[in-house]
């Protein structure tokens, strides 16, 4: 699982949870709510999507390290690892 | 106040025959059921009456996705019924507009899902979603609608089991005639179909309809009937009091009447004849009218063997004093039982007969049961009358609620001159 693996499976649970928007320009390093129409009640949808489809878990302190597409992929990408 | 005169100004509707009045209309004349065969979670596939409406007409996906299907029906009903009506939000004080919507249930699709999904995770309720409590309090769909369109008014719904939709229209008046809203979007919808439980009740109850033809399926008043078909559906009013719309220009569909809402205080279940006779006795007592002035009647009957001979007892002895019996139809034979909607889709089924003077039949009667064979029962075809100035709608469910509402033709008084 590399930080590109992480980002884009990210993008795929964000996908589903706001379908509306275009995901095809995020930048990795600005904060996801300054570039998409996410509120917090969207962050517990991915926090979910992650327990759901991957096993894995965000305790409420660590929300913040999903701020951003490059925060996630640093966040995450060692639970993925250590998972697998 | 009380004879603050009301009229409906615009209607929106989806039905399992139907997304909009005119189709809706042209399918109950032309012999169009909308019921088909659906997979029923743990019980495979029953007759229901699902609509086939595009929820993103009017949503956005997220929306969609964040909602309720009765919500998502809701939406679609107010937008169109608006539009229908002419009315400009924008242009209006969105805190005088009054969202009243009748259901019979709400709920019940999240909590069956929530449950189905945590059973999927060895029901570790950490799997369980935030969006199960807003998604269930009582008041979702009305209040999905008032966050659609902005509405900062009164929204809230009307829980009546299956006499809702009914009384989504006669709150409407009512809070109209209190002077509360200037303006209110009021009838009822359902999301049944999408549960499993419903139909695992009434099979239970030895009342769920089962036909290998799903057209066939909802067939009041024949012999070989054998329950209800579930089905969905919303049917959303535009309301006001007379002198606004005409001030205004509105196209008028008809004038509320009269109605009356009483209990059986009987049983669970089973209805009670003599309630629902006294029921369609007082709303016509509201109205000022006499069973002479009434020319259609739109049964409940839900093609069930019990309840659809105590409703033909209960409308004989009504209107049994009658020369000429009134025309007497049922639009369930169509689109199957929505439930909360039930009530204010058959009476949008009825209310162009003010114009083409045409009554729509009851559907699927082969052979008529000989306990409900009434005078004035319109079976199979539509048939053409000569006068239509008052339609009466009955519309009852569990726990003995019942619901009389009749529509009268609107004319105009002659203007007075000192």
């Amino acid at each position: 699982m590399t930080k590109e693996d992480c980002q884009k499976l990210v993008i795929d649970i964000i996908s589903d949870i706001a379908p509306d928007e275009n995901l095809s320009d995020i930048k990795p390093e600005v904060r996801l709510r300054d570039q998409l129409q996410l509120d917090s009640m969207d962050f517990l949808d991915i926090v979910m999507e992650l327990r759901k489809r991957h096993g894995i878990e965000v305790p409420e302190a660590d929300y913040m390290q999903l701020a951003s597409l490059e925060s996630c992929a640093n966040y995450l990408t060692p639970k993925f690892q250590t998972r697998a | 106040m009380k004879h603050t005169r009301i009229v409906i100004t615009g209607i929106g509707l989806t039905a399992p025959n139907g997304n909009t009045l005119a189709e809706f209309r042209h399918n109950l004349l032309t012999g169009v059921s909308g019921i088909t065969m659906k997979e029923v979670r743990y019980m495979g596939q029953w007759p229901a009456g699902l609509c086939n409406y595009d929820p993103l007409k009017y949503q956005k996906k997220k929306d969609v996705r964040i909602g309720t299907r009765a919500g998502s029906i809701s939406i679609y009903c107010a937008r169109e019924a608006l539009a229908d009506a002419g009315v400009n939000l924008e242009a209006r004080d969105k805190s005088r507009v009054g969202v009243y919507l009748g259901i019979t249930e709400h709920g019940n699709v999240e909590t069956e899902n929530e449950v189905y999904n945590i059973s999927q995770f060895k029901y570790d309720v950490k799997f369980w979603t935030h969006h199960h409590n807003p998604r269930t309090v009582a008041n979702s769909p009305a209040g999905e609608v008032s966050l659609n369109l902005g509405t900062t008014g009164p929204a809230y719904t009307i829980g009546a089991a299956c006499a809702a939709g009914n009384m989504g229209l006669i709150h409407a008046a009512q809070m109209l005639r209190l002077d509360e809203v200037d303006l209110a979007i009021a009838g009822g919808v359902s999301e049944s179909p999408q549960t499993f439980g419903i139909f695992a009740g009434f099979k239970s109850q030895n009342a769920l309809a089962s036909h290998a033809d799903p057209t066939k399926a909802s067939r009041p008043f024949d012999k070989a009937r054998n329950g209800i078909v579930i089905s969905e559906g919303g049917c959303i009013y535009t309301l006001e009091r007379l002198d606004d719309a005409v001030a205004r220009g509105a196209k008028i569909y008809g004038e509320i009447a009269g109605y009356c809402v009483n209990s059986d205080a009987t049983d669970y279940v089973l209805p009670n004849p003599e309630r629902q006779a006294e029921c369609v006795r007082k709303a016509l007592a509201s109205a000022g009218m006499t069973v002479d002035d009434i020319d259609i009647v739109n049964t409940h009957a839900t093609s069930t063997p019990q309840g659809d001979i105590q409703e033909c007892q209960a409308i004989a002895a009504v209107f049994r004093e009658r020369k000429e019996p009134p025309a007497i139809n049922n639009t369930k034979s169509f689109i199957g039982h929505a439930m909360g909607a039930a009530g204010a889709l058959e009476l949008a089924g009825n209310l162009p007969s003010f114009d083409d003077l045409i009554v729509h039949p009851t559907i699927n009667v082969d052979e008529l049961d000989p306990q409900c064979d009434i005078p004035g029962l319109v079976l199979n075809r539509p048939r053409a009358v000569k006068r239509v100035d008052a339609i009466l709608n009955n519309s009852f469910g569990m726990l003995g609620i019942n619901s009389t509402l009749i529509i009268k033709r609107y004319i105009a008084q002659p203007i007075r001159t000192p």
